[in-house]
């Protein structure tokens, strides 16, 4: 890729201080707020359900983790997008660290998920659960991103393979949720829908805050974890100009 | 027309060396009858319509992914997809050809896997054949593509299965459902579907895969 021959060659390789519109501690310092806020609106503002009492406030929690994940998929996604057009350097390293964060946050929704279940049906695990279906299958789906992603050697293939992977990544959500969907008409008939009609008040105002405390905490975490790859990359570049 | 004719040499090649060297078909019939065999012992006697189909399902991806592990295996002993890559072709053509010949030995393997199915546990209806017809063209596009990107790295034959059947989660549901339910037209057209979308993904990126 780049040649660490010279000073000049390295400081075009990876853009290290690139910049950001929003700093970082004003954007973690918000995450927190939001989080926060989510929090006690979850737990002492919105009212319990009719049907499912207490257990249902995960939801808030599930819904809005599971919307994250597939906005860093999406992003992943993008970026791989851009680095196959564009040759975007910085490209590849966003858009493996967004499906990093994806796969973090797709394993809260089979958590969350997980324990949903278990109180309200008794099992850890239902097929019957759209999401936490379709979650799975992403979940196998990304973490052979990383075998994939770990078994090339650094470079332009790396690169090349990991943003076509991830591409395919945004053609399998919508394909494995019909696929899912079809199958459970098969399977077993529909048991029930979780959403009534009424879906206002503080039930929508707790549900977006806490959309928005997930995905900005998810965006702080991408920044963070991001930093810190580029200046692994830099410093690996540095050592090898020393050598 | 060159495309076609790139193609069709490429194609040519894959199927003459099979035919030349028999690597690759007979160890995916054996393996499928085999494969019955082993459901026959591992199921309860006289499994369901249901159980046995779901299996038919089973056994043709698994016998596909026999397949697929073989497809880049003479290009990666012989260095010849560097040379492929250089020659003055459309890359998406190597894809396409290879997908053609994965899809001859697989609709091969099929031809007697489908009526020994049938002769050990249940008839197989119309739209089963339909389904396994698109299921096949679906399982080869994905496969072949997948099968290049894995061929690439260090864990090769370890990694296909990883990532292919993610990828062929989709194509059970709709296979499973053509041949288990009345009206199949929601399965088959699912399958239709995905054989689509992801041929285009493929043909659209296969370049990157292979090239730098």
């Amino acid at each position: 890729m780049t040649d660490p021959g010279g000073d000049g060659d390295l400081r075009q390789s990876v853009p290290v201080g690139r910049s950001h519109r929003i700093p970082l501690p004003s954007l973690a310092a918000a995450a927190l707020v939001l989080v926060t806020t989510a929090l006690a609106l979850v737990f002492f503002v919105a009212p319990n359900d009719a049907d499912q009492g207490f257990s249902q406030r995960i939801f808030y929690f599930h819904v809005s983790i599971a919307m994250t994940a597939y906005a860093c998929f999406v992003a992943g996604a993008w970026q791989g997008f851009k680095h196959l057009t564009r040759r975007d350097p910085g490209a590849d390293l966003a858009g493996y660290v967004a499906v990093h964060q994806g796969l973090i946050f797709g394993s809260g929704v089979l958590l969350t998920g997980s324990i949903w279940a278990k109180i309200s049906w008794g099992h850890w695990w239902l097929w019957s659960e759209d999401q936490l279906v379709l979650f799975l299958v992403l979940f196998l789906f990304y973490c052979a991103y990383f075998m994939l992603r770990y078994s090339l050697e650094p470079g332009p293939q790396r690169e090349n393979m990991s943003a076509v992977y991830s591409l395919f990544g945004v053609v399998l959500i919508p394909v494995s949720f019909l696929a899912i969907r079809l199958a459970k008409g098969l399977i077993h008939p529909v048991v029930f829908t979780r959403h009534g009609p009424s879906f206002g008040g503080w039930i929508l105002v707790t549900y977006c805050v806490s959309q928005a405390a997930m995905l900005v905490l998810a965006y702080t975490l991408y920044r963070v974890e991001l930093a810190g790859k580029r200046l692994d990359v830099r410093l690996r570049e540095l050592k090898e100009v020393l050598v | 027309m060159t495309y076609a004719r790139d193609v069709a040499a490429l194609a040519r090649k894959d199927l003459l060396l099979e035919l030349r060297a028999r690597d690759t078909l007979p160890a995916m019939l054996l393996f499928v009858v085999a494969t019955f065999v082993v459901f026959h012992f591992a199921l309860p006697a006289s499994p369901s319509r249901l159980a046995a189909s779901g299996l038919l399902w089973v056994a043709i991806l698994f016998t596909a992914l026999l397949g697929l592990g073989r497809a880049f295996v003479p290009e990666r002993e012989q260095r010849v997809l560097d040379g492929l890559v250089l020659a003055p072709c459309d890359r998406s053509a190597i894809w396409v050809a290879k997908s053609l010949a994965t899809l001859a030995f697989l609709a091969a393997a099929e031809v007697v896997a489908l009526p020994v199915y049938a002769l050990f546990f249940h008839p197989v209806s119309g739209s089963t054949v339909l389904g396994v017809a698109l299921a096949d063209l679906g399982i080869c596009t994905v496969g072949t593509f997948v099968g290049a990107m894995a061929v690439a790295t260090r864990a090769r034959d370890l990694l296909l299965p990883l990532l292919f059947l993610p990828l062929a989660i989709p194509i059970v549901v709709g296979g499973v459902g053509a041949s288990v339910v009345g009206a199949p037209g929601r399965y088959l057209g699912f399958l239709a579907l995905y054989d689509l979308l992801f041929a285009l993904v493929c043909w659209a990126s296969f370049e990157y895969v292979v090239a730098e």
